[in-house]
């Protein structure tokens, strides 16, 4: 097929972007988009020209690299799949296709489609840990038991994979579905018990310090993740958030 | 050849490694804080050592290419990770572990190694559950287990098919709480250009910030290479399109000796190649072989009849198909390990039997198991004559509990529903067993160089058997990197802060900006991904699942020729002073172009099919691989001396005191 691209080209941090056409042709519909993508920039390295830099990495969704707002969306318009997982199959011949990078203050733009998500790094820094030694003298796997609900709802809740998606979906640019994502995951399990209190109010602390912005539960960002990460985690945050402050 | 002393301590092997703890040197806490260590790459292996070496004391520092830790491939890892816990009753012990990966490593690992992994895997679980990594438990509260290729027991961990990503995400908290302390600095989207070696010892390491471009120096007492393996030497395979040798082999041209290269896995069950602009392939993990049946069509008519849409598989009656790996391999079935399952695949689709379009895929099928399951279900629940609709249901929601993301993964791809149709796979380039060579110690060659995890030789000999590379990665960085150190960093307290105003550092950084500026200034006729395609194709066709001494002659020359031509010819858009990603790959295909000549340069010494090596010229008249005990018993660690195909030989022997060499047998 044959796509027009309308992408944000910007050189630097300090420098404005803005939006370039690139046409092109002899895409197939099993390519994935990060493929398309290949191909535009080995046309305008054999052009002499800069290709466009993206974060990618595993190319199977688990990393969390790839990011990319398509034609307005985090990850395009497939649900629950990274951009690295989207096929051009998704598109027709003769589609009109704009690639933006994932806007928010707390992400500004490196170079062209990259941003820097350092701030979710920083949100994990402030609490999102058990603060338990890697001795290895713990006690037995099998001395706690943990219901088997609680347990796999912990899990869904630490398969996110801090692409950002949640952020560039939502009109206020919060990231409490991330964050509230690692808290719940700590707050259904045993382990997470003991420092529920400080962690939570550390990781929404930091939260704002990043500059991200409120929720108003408009649930953009469980619709546009890629894990699915479920808006329960965010009442559970909230729940926990209350109840830490709440005890002071 | 003396350089090679493995340093395997005395004692009874169940002895060792405790002897050994207790008899190493320690820093006491007040000198670690006067001590520094550098960790490349944060991973398992990466992630967790730093984290441990920072709760200790040391001051670390920790470098990914990624723009989070949180992101290293180990992330990928599906299916699960091993310990022999015996929570099933299934007779597992550290015993049976070592063994059954000493065998499925087809006797070429080291046995006082494999050992210790086997006593310190049960420590990983413990440790892990405590961090809060959600595994997959049962309905009573506590840890469910499955079972992988090569094994007769269950002891495989798993958390769906996400186990990597959420061990990862566990040192990765670990690592965010030495962060928070200030222990550890955390360089994102930095990539180790070079190592710095000082008066014999490393030292340092140059690096390369990814967004600005600047050259650094970073100097250290100690450096860790925990930067995983080399598979994308093949331009095609499971792992991240980063993933590199970079770190490892500026260490080896710095004298690290490198083993066992021509070692590499070949994952049997991945999803096929689509088309000529495909950049990666992807893995479906090993732990669907416990469910699914692989198969190809008995009859040359049903392939041909199936590659042109006439016919779909699930047209053929049982007696239509054939389960080879059943029918060669009665006794583990569709769990042998993944050398013999790729293998297998590959004979039967050379054979003619490849039911996709160019012949290279053979099924993966769920039928048996959804039906299996959904009786078994409708049965606990009470419901005494299910229906077959009722069963089919049934089973489809079981095996969606089990694997429900591989399925989607799948399904996105390929766009085919593998609850409905049976899974099309091919082996692809998953795991290089190859690495560094490392003592007991995980010390490399280089004194103070240390390398741990995939990108280290030691634990797999020639195959790794299923999730034990998670196994590795969090041994080596929780429980046996962090005290070895200590031994040589004891003599390392009087030593105080290494300058990095050296002469050698001085040196190094010129090294590597003249290796950059020579990439950009190349004449500009083609792309790095040329060239790194090409290699991968030479890689694949001559050093992939089947090897013979013509093609790996063949293979050299070809490899040589094509980094001649890299390196007066590739085109570097762009300035190398900017965010670059065309500079940073042709920094890493320039290395893949000399490691893959040393690569067949081991291929070819190795005249023994063992494990993931098979020498076509070196198999049973059954077609099985033909070791070669007398002569190639032993490691072979490569010195570099300045060209890859003149690389010296250095030779450790392998010595078997606790398992009888046999030959392989999973029939």
């Amino acid at each position: 097929m044959k796509l027009t691209l309308k992408i944000w080209r910007q050189d630097n941090a300090k420098t404005k972007g803005k939006m370039i056409d690139y046409p092109i042709d002899g895409i197939e519909g099993d390519m994935s988009f990060l493929e398309m993508l290949d191909v535009l920039n080995e046309e305008l390295v054999a052009k002499g020209e800069e290709p466009v830099e993206f974060d990618h990495d595993c190319r199977e969704g688990i990393c969390g690299s790839c990011s990319l707002q398509i034609n307005g969306e985090p990850h395009g318009p497939d649900r629950l799949i990274t951009t690295c997982q989207l096929h051009m199959r998704s598109f027709k011949d003769g589609d009109t296709i704009t690639i933006e990078p994932f806007r928010a203050k707390a992400f500004p733009v490196v170079k062209d489609l990259i941003v820097d998500r350092g701030s979710f790094d920083r949100i994990q820094q402030a609490g999102g840990y058990v603060s338990v030694n890697t001795s290895g003298n713990t006690v037995d796997a099998n001395a706690i038991p943990v219901n088997k609900q609680n347990a796999d709802d912990s899990f869904a809740a630490a398969t996110c994979i801090g692409c950002g998606a949640c952020v560039a979906a939502c009109k206020n640019a919060s990231a409490m579905l991330f964050t509230s994502a690692k808290v719940s995951q700590y707050a259904l399990l045993p382990q997470g018990q003991i420092e529920a209190t400080e962690r939570v109010q550390a990781m929404v602390r930091q939260m704002d310090e990043e500059g991200f912005g409120n929720c108003s539960n408009t649930g953009a960002c469980e619709i546009e993740c890629p894990k699915g990460i479920s808006l329960e985690n965010i009442a559970r945050m909230n729940r926990e958030y209350m109840s830490a402050t709440s005890k002071g | 050849m003396s350089i090679l002393d493995s340093k395997i301590p005395e004692g009874p092997l169940a002895d060792k490694w405790t002897k050994h703890k207790n008899e190493i040197d320690l820093v006491n806490p007040a000198n670690k804080r006067n001590i520094d260590v550098i960790v490349i790459g944060t991973g398992l292996a990466g992630g967790s050592a730093a984290a441990t070496l920072a709760e200790l004391g040391y001051n670390v520092k920790t470098f990914c290419y990624q723009d989070s830790p949180r992101r290293a491939h180990s992330i990928a890892a599906q299916g699960g990770i091993n310990a022999a816990k015996n929570y099933q009753g299934d007779g597992d012990s550290n015993y049976r572990l070592f063994y059954d990966t000493v065998k499925g490593g087809d006797y070429r690992s080291r046995e006082a190694n494999v050992y210790r992994l086997a006593e310190v895997s049960g420590n990983i679980i413990d440790q892990c559950v405590a961090q809060g990594v959600p595994f997959a438990r049962e309905y009573g509260g506590l840890l469910d287990n499955r079972s992988f290729g090569g094994v007769l027991v269950s002891r495989t961990f798993y958390a769906k098919g996400q186990t990597g990503q959420q061990l990862l995400l566990g040192a990765y908290s670990a690592m965010n709480r030495q962060i928070n302390r200030g222990k550890i600095q955390s360089y994102n989207r930095h990539e180790m250009m070079d190592l710095v070696l000082v008066d014999g010892k490393a030292r340092g390491i140059i690096a390369r910030d990814m967004v600005t471009g600047e050259i650094q120096r970073h100097s250290a007492h100690a450096v860790v290479l925990a930067s995983g393996g080399y598979g994308n030497v093949f331009f095609l395979s499971t792992n991240a399109m980063g993933s590199n040798v970079m770190a490892a082999w500026r260490a080896h041209r710095r004298g690290a000796y490198f083993a066992n290269p021509c070692y590499t896995q070949i994952h049997p069950t991945c999803i096929p190649v689509s088309g000529d602009h495909q950049s990666k392939l992807t893995l479906m993990s090993e732990s669907l072989r416990n469910d699914g049946r692989i198969w190809v069509p008995k009859k040359k008519e049903d392939v041909i009849a199936i590659r042109e849409g006439k016919k779909k598989p699930t047209d053929l009656s049982e007696d239509e198909r054939d389960y080879y790996l059943e029918r060669r391999y009665p006794a583990f079935g569709n769990l042998v390990p993944r050398d013999v399952a790729s293998r297998a695949a590959k004979e039967r689709c050379d054979a003619g039997y490849g039911v996709n379009k160019t012949g290279e895929a053979v099924y993966l099928d769920f039928a048996s198991a959804i039906e299996r399951y959904g009786k078994e279900k409708a049965f606990t629940s009470g419901h005494k004559n299910p229906t077959e609709a009722e069963i089919t249901k049934l089973g489809k929601e079981v095996i969606e509990a089990k694997y429900g993301n591989l399925f989607q993964m799948y399904q996105k791809i390929v766009d085919q529903n593998p609850y409905e149709t049976p899974m099309m796979i091919y082996p692809a380039v998953h795991y290089t067993m190859g690495g560094l060579w490392v003592d007991y110690n995980l010390q490399t060659t280089i004194p103070g160089c240390y390398a741990a995890g995939e990108a280290n030789f030691s634990d797999h000999g020639a195959n790794r058997l299923g999730a034990s590379a998670l196994m590795q990665g969090l041994a080596d960085g929780y429980f046996v990197l962090p005290y070895t150190i200590g031994d040589y960093l004891s003599k390392d307290i009087r030593t105080g802060k290494i300058s990095t105003d050296s002469p050698e550092f001085e040196a190094a950084e010129k090294d590597v900006t003249d290796r950059i500026n020579r990439l950009m200034n190349a004449s500009g006729k083609h792309s790095v991904d040329h060239y790194h395609k090409l290699l991968g194709k030479i890689m694949w066709n001559k050093c992939g699942m089947a090897r013979n001494a013509k093609d790996l002659e063949d293979a050299l020359e070809e490899i040589k020729a094509l980094r001649e031509d890299f390196w007066a010819n590739v085109k570097v858009t762009g300035k190398s002073g900017d965010k670059n990603a065309e500079l940073e790959k042709a920094g890493r295909v320039a290395d893949f172009l000399e490691l893959g000549e040393l690569f067949a340069k081991d291929a070819l010494h190795r005249n023994e099919s063992c494990g993931g090596h098979f020498r076509e010229e070196y198999q049973t008249e059954e077609g099985e691989a033909l070791r070669d005990d007398e002569n190639f018993k032993y490691v072979a660690a490569w010195e570099y001396t300045g060209n890859p195909r003149d690389a010296k030989l250095h030779k450790e022997e392998l010595k078997f005191n606790n398992i009888e060499l046999k030959t392989r047998s999973y029939k």
